[in-house]
């Protein structure tokens, strides 16, 4: 069965070339332990790039 | 005693001016001269726009901030540079004109040392009938680009949404309203946080949305595409960006210049040539902007705007100029000093320098038309900027006129930028991206001009906590609050 957000995708139309997220990776956007982790990650990839920037 | 004026206090001026006033003290005097009262931290109007944010929590008044500082503020808007000065005046000096409530129209002459033109965007809505007219927004589209069209686009989205309620259709229309527009982004996180509140309402299968956009592909943002890592591949923007599209369900007109708008209709021109319309009940369409309307007068008083700004009005800097072919564009070609290229105690940080051509790669269609992303300056690096001007500045006043300047080029300069879909701390989700540099540079990294170490991407509540904290920590740091000078740009 389709996921919803496949169901979006229409042959040969303007978006048959992209990719859409699995029901697995939609959940990990919201799990909140993993974007914990992900919150501290982004944040010291940031700073990182501020850093080289200054 | 040194006198250094600014011409703009937005995000570009307000740190030139708060950095220079803490580095100088009270031996040297600060002037920031503006036209607003308050300081708007442009990038939550998103939120004021679908009613998420009042005005008043992405706006404070900058009179106070400035008199904590020791700052002079001046309430007016700039409308002549005298370089020189004049057969009058000895000093060079700007000419400016109140916008104060008590003194509204009155002209004067603030003579300076130092001049700083961080004046930022004109919102040239007349470019394109039907969308404004000069610097006004109309009255078939809504903006997001000040904190007042925000609380307007809000209104008109909440007629829509009671429109949907009562049951009927409305067709949404988001993006930008000219060939030549930047700020792709804002737009791009418009649309989400619109869809995102319409699934709130429960009213979102009554609504047809689409995005209509000068890019020639769909993520091109106006720095001609990234590529970004995700799951150990280099993932282009494209693919990026269609995939959240189509996982909402939002369809896409790229490579289009609107060349007219009137009530409920947009007119547009595709790469291609082809001629289009579009129909809609609820548009936000961002306007290309322009330098601001200052003129350049030179001691005998003749006019000298061709020698100081270039013809899109923007300031003409350290940068490498007149390189029309795409080919021939390189990293080294961008500003890094941002003083004028005309005076050496004139500089021009944030989107009021000129820059040297656009990131994405210009093009036209057969009729001639340019549909070309203009680049984008603004946020992280024109905050980065402002500081290093700042910091020239300061040199210059203290430690002389051979004082060597302070570079920074966007070429070697990352922005991070967030768009945020809604704003409950866990159901809204953001897109976190970080690109650098800026200002691809394909010699130093072949293939994709970036580091993609550095260049990434992700959706996810983290980077919606990013969105807050970046939100509540700018506002504290532009307050001047204990400790802002540790937050960075």
């Amino acid at each position: 069965m389709a996921l919803k957000d496949e169901k979006h995708i229409q042959a040969y139309s303007q978006n048959f070339g992209t990719m859409t997220p699995g029901s697995f990776q939609k959940w990990l956007r919201t799990c909140v332990i993993f974007q914990f982790i992900r919150f501290l990650v982004i944040n010291i990839k940031m700073l990182i790039v501020v850093g080289k920037s200054h | 005693m040194a006198k250094l004026v600014v011409l703009g206090g937005g995000v570009s001026g307000h740190t030139t001016a708060t950095f220079a006033a803490k580095w100088l003290g009270s031996e040297h005097e600060v002037i920031v001269v503006t036209p607003n009262s308050k300081w708007n931290w442009i990038p939550s109007n998103i939120w004021v726009g679908v009613g998420q944010m009042k005005k008043e929590e992405v706006t404070f008044d900058l009179a106070p901030v400035y008199k904590k500082a020791g700052i002079t503020f001046v309430q007016a808007k700039a409308t002549e540079i005298h370089p020189e000065g004049s057969e009058t005046v000895e000093k060079a000096f700007v000419t400016v004109e109140s916008t104060a409530p008590d003194s509204a129209g009155e002209v004067t002459i603030i003579e300076y040392d130092y001049l700083v033109n961080a004046t930022g965007p004109k919102l040239n809505f007349g470019a394109t009938e039907g969308l404004g007219i000069g610097s006004e927004l109309g009255e078939h589209t809504v903006s997001v680009c000040t904190a007042d069209h925000a609380v307007h686009a809000n209104d008109k989205l909440s007629e829509a949404i009671e429109k949907m309620r009562a049951g009927t259709r409305q067709r949404i229309l988001i993006g930008t309203g000219h060939g030549t527009c930047t700020c792709q982004g804002a737009a791009f996180e418009y649309i989400f946080n619109v869809e995102h509140e319409l699934n709130k309402a429960g009213v979102r299968d009554m609504a047809d949305i689409k995005w209509i956009s000068n890019e020639s592909f769909l993520g091109d943002f106006g720095m001609g595409g990234l590529h970004m890592k995700s799951m150990g591949f280099a993932v282009s923007s494209k693919i990026f960006a269609e995939s959240l599209f189509t996982e909402r369900g939002v369809p896409w007109i790229v490579g289009a210049h609107v060349n007219k708008v009137e009530s409920g209709k947009v007119h547009y021109e595709l790469l291609d040539g082809e001629m289009g319309e579009e129909e809609f009940d609820f548009a936000m369409l961002i306007p290309p902007f322009t330098g601001v309307d200052l003129k350049a007068i030179a001691k005998d008083g003749s006019d000298i705007s061709d020698t100081m700004f270039a013809p899109n009005k923007f300031m003409k800097v350290d940068a490498v100029y007149g390189k029309t072919d795409y080919n021939d564009w390189k990293a080294s070609d961008w500003p890094s000093t941002y003083q004028s290229s005309a005076y050496d105690n004139i500089f021009a940080p944030g989107i009021a320098f000129a820059p040297p051509h656009p990131i994405s790669k210009p093009m036209k269609s057969p009729n001639g038309t340019v549909i070309t992303p203009a680049p984008p300056r603004t946020g992280m690096p024109a905050g980065i900027i402002g500081k290093a001007v700042a910091h020239s500045v300061c040199d210059l006043i203290t430690k002389g006129k051979d004082a060597p300047l302070h570079k920074i080029s966007m070429a070697d300069m990352g922005a991070a930028c967030v768009a945020s879909t809604g704003k409950g701390i866990f159901n809204g989700t953001a897109a976190a991206m970080t690109v650098y540099p800026v200002i691809p540079d394909f010699e130093k990294y072949p293939g994709t001009g970036r580091d993609t170490e550095y260049t990434f991407g992700e959706i996810g509540l983290a980077g919606h906590w990013i969105k807050h904290i970046l939100h509540h920590m700018f506002i504290y740091k532009a307050k001047l609050k204990p400790g802002w000078t540790l937050i960075p740009e």
